[in-house]
């Protein structure tokens, strides 16, 4: 099962309260790829990410994650793909009473076998890579929006995972940092060959990352194409979105 | 593991108060089964059940001391005149000393740790759904029941006991005070009019069940955390409700387990 395609989604649809968030997506993300998902707010990015991982049941649908369908296997095999995936989440969801050290090793210490030493060099060096070695033993409340959104990315990369999922990774991010998140996603994709979706607004971001975007709308993939096509389109929403976007940043 | 979900919103019709009602009790039930499916299996989290523990003993230990000993104050007080006006004094200790064994020292004490540990357990674990926390262990592979639910109602079964036997301690020193405060009574003769009077048909049971009320606190704490949602109001709605549905249950259990006991161990 070497070429497996490690995310299709098939014909998933949500909806909340009778609203349809998501209608009918398909999309897939080949080995080492990284999807860009842009969208307003509101338009079922997180939620879209969420069915992803089975954190949320779509009404209908299917999602293979490196081969299997995810909603379809027992909570043990999920497990086991799940410990190949990693999640930041828009919110960055850190565990608020443990201390930074202890956000990282969690998932070290809960699934995998590593000694002490090795758990507490591998916590050293993501938060190197997120530059935020001096906060490791911070609790969560006296960390800066930024610094938490930098945390929550160090936890989920720490395992080496086959596929990550960002949500909004730079967001709340001053443009140096931003610019440096976005380079180590991309360092990320080609050294561990690691395959993504990122939800992102920052088109720098986007642009220093991004192999394909999408575009959500209506609860649709209403484009699709390499940043510079959306960019440059003719289209005028796109056209709209897009030079509020550089106004912005 | 399936949970049904209540209906949520400001205002409920009477039918859809009963119906949440049983929702409640099944998604309760759920979470006692899987609680037993899963407290059997490894791992178990030694250091996380020691860690509750002691969190829940320092939280709890002042109010419950002096409660405890204001119990046993109070009772031989309040029943001292009663008791010398029959002429009875001499059984004083020992019917006080019966009433906080079987019923007074287990039920208070069981509902002092509702208030202050069923509503911290629903609003911590509440606080970590509405923060997606509890997503995040899920996402990366870690039961969040096994780590946050089954630790936790460990610790509150394991501990209400013992609290107990301590606040059962403190009230016969306070009924000691009592009743050397009224009459002349050696401490001598009050410690063996209270072991005479307590039997062990007394004792078994009223620790007994203290099991039951310590695993409904938090049980009921975890599911309530464990469901809540709709942001910080649905916090406080997870703590408020954990607290008056454990009391309840434990009054409940309480009459339950009586009759039971009375089966069992006929005095
Ligand atoms: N648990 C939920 N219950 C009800 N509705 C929800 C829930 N989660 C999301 N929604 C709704 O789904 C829609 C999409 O939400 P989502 O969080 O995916 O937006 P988003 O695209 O990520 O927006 P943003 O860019 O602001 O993060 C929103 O309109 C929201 O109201
Ligand atoms: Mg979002």
């Amino acid at each position: 099962m070497a070429d497996v395609t490690p995310i299709r989604i098939k014909r998933l649809s949500k909806s909340f309260d009778g609203r349809k968030v998501l209608d009918d997506i398909s999309l897939e993300v080949t080995s080492g790829e990284n999807l860009v998902v842009f969208g307003r707010s509101g338009t079922g990015k997180s939620v879209l990410l969420k069915c992803a991982v089975g954190l949320m049941k779509p009404d209908k649908g299917e999602v293979f994650l490196l081969g299997e369908n995810i909603f379809n296997i027992s909570t043990k095999k999920l497990n086991g793909i799940r410990k190949r995936i990693g999640f930041l989440f828009q919110s960055a969801a850190l565990y608020d009473s443990m201390t930074v050290r202890e956000n990282l090793a969690f998932p070290l210490v809960r699934n995998f076998r590593f000694s002490e030493k090795e758990i507490n060099e591998k916590v050293v060096r993501a938060l190197e890579m997120v530059n935020l070695a001096e906060a490791i033993d911070k609790m969560p409340a006296e960390l800066s929006g930024g610094m938490k959104k930098r945390v929550g990315l160090a936890r989920g990369i720490i395992t080496q995972p086959e596929i990550m999922f960002y949500d909004e990774p730079t967001t709340g991010l001053d443009p140096l940092t931003s610019k440096e998140i976005s380079v180590l996603i991309r360092d990320l994709q080609t050294e561990l060959n690691m395959t993504s979706i990122v939800v992102t607004h920052d088109l720098i971001c986007a642009e220093i990352i991004a192999d394909r975007a999408i575009f959500l709308k209506d609860a649709k993939v209403k484009y699709e194409g390499t940043i510079q096509e959306l960019v440059r389109s003719d289209d005028p929403f796109l056209k709209n979105f897009f030079s509020h976007e550089i106004l912005n940043a | 593991m399936q949970i049904p979900k209540a209906i949520t919103k400001k205002r409920l019709s009477f039918s859809e108060k009963v119906y949440n009602f049983f929702v409640t009790m099944s998604g309760l039930t759920v979470f006692t089964w899987e609680f037993f499916k899963q407290s059997f299996f490894p791992p178990f989290d030694i250091a996380e059940i020691k860690k509750h523990m002691a969190e829940l003993g320092v939280k709890t230990l002042p109010i419950v001391s002096m409660t405890g000993f204001i119990i046993g104050l109070v009772m031989a007080l309040q029943s001292q005149p009663v008791f010398e006006r029959l002429g009875a004094s001499d059984y004083l200790p020992g019917i006080v000393a019966v009433s906080v064994v079987r019923e007074l020292a287990p039920v208070i004490t069981a509902l002092i740790f509702a208030g202050r540990v069923s509503s911290g357990i629903g609003a911590e674990l509440g606080s970590m759904r509405v923060t997606e926390q509890i997503d995040a262990m899920e996402v990366s592979a870690v039961n969040p029941f096994k780590f946050l639910v089954v630790t936790r109602v460990i610790a509150t079964t394991l501990v209400l006991p013992l609290l107990t036997i301590y606040v059962i301690f403190l009230a016969l020193a306070g009924s000691y005070l009592a009743v050397i405060l009224a009459q002349n009574m050696s401490y001598q003769y009050y410690q063996t009019a209270v072991i005479d009077a307590i039997h062990f048909g007394d004792l078994l049971p009223g620790i007994l069940k203290t099991f039951v009320f310590g695993y409904i606190v938090g049980i009921v704490g975890a599911y309530k955390g464990f469901t809540a949602e709709g942001g910080t109001e649905g916090v406080g709605r997870a703590s408020t409700t954990a607290v008056v549905l454990s009391s309840l249950l434990i009054l409940l259990f309480d009459t339950i387990l009586v009759k039971l006991s009375l089966l069992i161990w006929p005095t």
